[in-house]
């Protein structure tokens, strides 16, 4: 591309001095495995990887400045298109977030429905992971089995929220709307045809002697250097590492749930994508136990300083028309002050920075991706290498290129 | 062209435009330019449940010389213009391109620094659909919709020439 | 047992701590520019923070000095936290580079000089990461507008 020339490589790389036989080869931006927008420069030897360096950016949107030109809630869309397989645990990450900088806490039933859509998330975000993965090393059959229980997941958020990739179902202080009536029955039916195609995709893939050769020893880190590359989410504790923000630091009312984390031991790939179905499995279990364990009540602040108040109230009386009018306008106030807050995303620490200068749009907001350091991490894990390794180890990387670049 | 030029706008001709956009526009290769959110609708297009298998197109060529369709999903930025255009160039005629949600057709709510407001700033569009993203059903109907203006097309079309 | 943190940096660093406090549960401490590296080290090896979850920078504009480096840490052995912020400013912004303590931090500080254009001495190989090269400025200040685009293509119409 003209940007060849104008491409600045790592300094360490010296192309004119590759005599002995190997080659520099780009992996481009757009490429089937490298789920669009990602381009890796590699150095091979044959088809082993001396080197590589990759190239991100191709997907930046400018989501930081552009949050500091609109008010809290109207961040919430944005965040939505973060990690984009996973939309419910941004919205929740960054409502939380604006919410701890506020000091309030929302009612306990909003708690609940935040935790189970974050966990709905989240088996989206590992079915489409593995089923892309899968899809890579041609095992079409499970890309579709896994796509289709995504379809029927993607369904019963469309009810919930109306959008069924971008709901931006969380407002400061609660959600949009309540859930609705049948979804405990959804759910249940929903979460039957999940677990189907789940057995069916893990009996097609985790015996399989090619798949399992793809996989296994391909990728691998070690513990130490995970944690030194600031891993966090399945990677890391694929190496061993138990940590999950959800154990290590409950937010909302993870506490009250009877879940497993898995852990890995070889922190190769193949351990990868066991974590993510043991994950799913446990994700349905907590949902389950949430649907079960949900309280009545309102979904929202009572606060009309936070949150709008109810239509009726709003053509009733001048001090909820006032309320809901500087809320539109202006937005929520948080103090001035700065706070981070961290919720378990799909790929790992998902962390919302903000600072606020007291009015009603963020000063700063940073979102701490999970897979930035993950991708800066994948030179170190595709080092010598096959090429057909990068399929494997990228796809269970799980790059989401919404969230690596904002 | 060809042969076929020779006996101008005739029955003929027009048979022959029948053949050719019936056999262009049942059998779409698509070159997914995917790059963000709208990818996944674009997934659940083409898997099983919303099936765009049964209008024929089903099949990614994810070479630009082997494809006919430039489905651009997503939102495209200064830095992947190029690639884009560079894309769009090395794939051979009869080529169309498909703008896939808001982001590519426009911008979507990503007025600033680093988005391409639209890709038609860059390559010709011929059809663009809206949403953010597009219901899987919305991404069906821009695939009637482009095969009807196949098949509105012409061997004596200037750009066949 | 929170602040024992604080307290602790506190005695081992007293003249390089400017200011410390705790905001709804999160400790932060700020320190000179200069005691960055030192400061880093001492978390690192002595109160076992052995992760980087996350460095980036703000930007205060009207105030002088005009930046801040803010750094998270995060101790997976002892399961807590701790912000570290540092002031930066001046015609050409630049601290210390973390990337020989955590390696981790080598594309967070890219991004940095990408989106504030504070350098970083010690990085072995700063350059763009989210930006194209020959993107002139660093979009994140407060003075670079947000619909400034520099087209890299011709655009048609």
């Amino acid at each position: 591309m003209t940007d060849r020339k104008h491409h600045e490589l790592p300094k360490n790389w010296e192309l004119e001095k590759l005599e002995d036989g190997r080659m520099v080869l780009n992996m481009g931006p757009s490429h089937p495995a490298m789920h669009g927008i990602v381009r890796v420069l590699l150095t091979v030897q044959g088809e082993r990887i001396t080197d590589s360096d990759v190239e991100i950016g191709y997907l930046h949107r400018g989501f930081e400045k552009t949050c500091e030109n609109v008010t809290y809630n109207q961040c919430v869309p944005y965040t939505d298109r973060l990690n984009y397989v996973s939309p419910f645990i941004n919205n929740v990450g960054f409502a939380l977030a604006v919410e701890k900088l506020m000091g309030i806490e929302t009612p306990a039933r909003c708690q609940y429905i935040r935790v189970i859509m974050s966990e709905l998330s989240r088996l989206t975000d590992h079915l489409t992971c593995i089923g892309a993965n899968a899809m890579e090393l041609s095992a079409f059959t499970v890309y579709f089995y896994l796509i289709n229980a995504r379809e029927a997941l993607y369904r019963l958020t469309d009810s919930v929220a109306g959008g069924r990739i971008t709901p931006a179902y969380t407002r400061v202080g609660g959600v949009t709307r309540d859930l609705p009536h049948d979804f405990k029955a959804s759910t249940a039916e929903v979460f039957r045809t999940v677990r189907k195609n789940l057995a069916d995709a893990e009996s097609m893939l985790t015996r399989n002697r090619i798949f399992y050769d793809r996989l296994h020893n391909t990728g691998v880190i070690g513990k130490e250097e995970a944690i030194a590359l600031s891993f966090t989410g399945p990677v890391l504790r694929s190496t061993g590492v138990p940590l999950d923000v959800r154990k290590a630091t409950p937010y909302l009312v993870y506490d009250r749930f009877d879940f497993d984390i898995p852990v890995g031991s070889n922190g190769d790939n193949y351990d990868r994508y066991l974590v993510r179905i043991e994950e799913m499995k446990q994700s349905m279990r907590i949902v389950e136990q949430a649907l079960a364990q949900l309280p009545g009540g309102p979904v929202n602040h009572p606060d009309y300083g936070v949150t709008l108040p109810p239509k009726e109230e709003v053509y009733g009386n001048i001090e909820a028309l006032m309320a809901h009018f500087k809320l539109t306008f202006e937005g929520v106030k948080p103090p001035k002050g700065e706070v981070y807050q961290a919720v378990e995303g799909g790929n790992g620490e998902v962390g919302f920075y903000i600072v606020s200068d007291g009015t009603g749009s963020p000063w700063r907001l940073r979102v701490r991706p999970p897979c930035f350091p993950l991708t800066a991490g994948l030179s170190r894990m595709i080092k010598g290498a096959y090429i057909a390794d990068i399929i494997s180890t990228f796809g269970q990387v799980n790059m989401i290129g919404g969230e690596l670049e904002r | 062209m060809g042969l076929e030029t020779a006996f101008g706008h005739s029955y003929l001709t027009t048979r022959l435009d029948e053949a050719v956009n019936w056999a262009r526009k049942y059998s779409l290769f698509n070159y997914p330019f995917v790059t963000a959110c709208c990818g996944m609708e674009f997934m659940s297009a083409f898997a099983s449940t919303y099936d765009i298998s049964r209008f024929g197109a089903e099949y990614p060529r994810f070479s630009p010389r082997q494809a006919d369709v430039l489905f651009v999903v997503g939102t495209v930025n200064e830095k992947l213009a190029p690639v884009l255009k560079r894309v769009y160039d090395q794939m051979c005629e009869p080529k169309w391109v498909v703008s896939f949600g808001v982001c590519a057709t426009s911008g979507g709510f990503y007025d600033n620094y680093a988005t391409v407001q639209g890709i038609d700033k860059i390559i010709p569009v011929d059809i663009y659909i809206p949403g953010c993203p597009p219901r899987p059903e919305a991404v069906l109907d821009a695939l009637v919709k482009l095969q009807q203006k196949v098949s509105r097309e012409s061997v004596l079309d200037k750009k066949y020439k | 047992m929170t602040s024992y943190l604080i307290e602790n940096v506190r005695s081992k660093f007293p003249d390089a701590v400017l200011e410390a406090h705790s905001f709804r549960g999160d400790e932060t401490v700020v320190v000179k520019k200069e005691a960055l590296a030192d400061v880093a080290a001492f978390l690192r090896d002595s109160l076992g923070f052995d992760m980087l979850m996350d460095l980036t920078a703000a930007d205060y504009l009207p105030r002088e000095p005009r930046f801040e480096l803010v750094c998270h840490f995060y101790s997976t052995r002892h399961n807590y936290r701790l912000r570290l912020k540092c002031p930066v400013g001046g015609e050409q912004p630049s601290a210390a580079s973390l990337t020989p303590l955590w390696p981790g931090a080598n594309w967070f500080e890219r991004e940095v000089w990408d989106m504030y254009g504070i350098r970083f001495e010690g990085h072995p190989d700063l350059r763009r990461v989210l930006m194209y090269d020959g993107f002139e400025g660093h979009p994140l200040r407060k003075d670079y507008p947000l619909k400034k685009r520099q087209p890299r293509i011709a655009h048609r119409d």
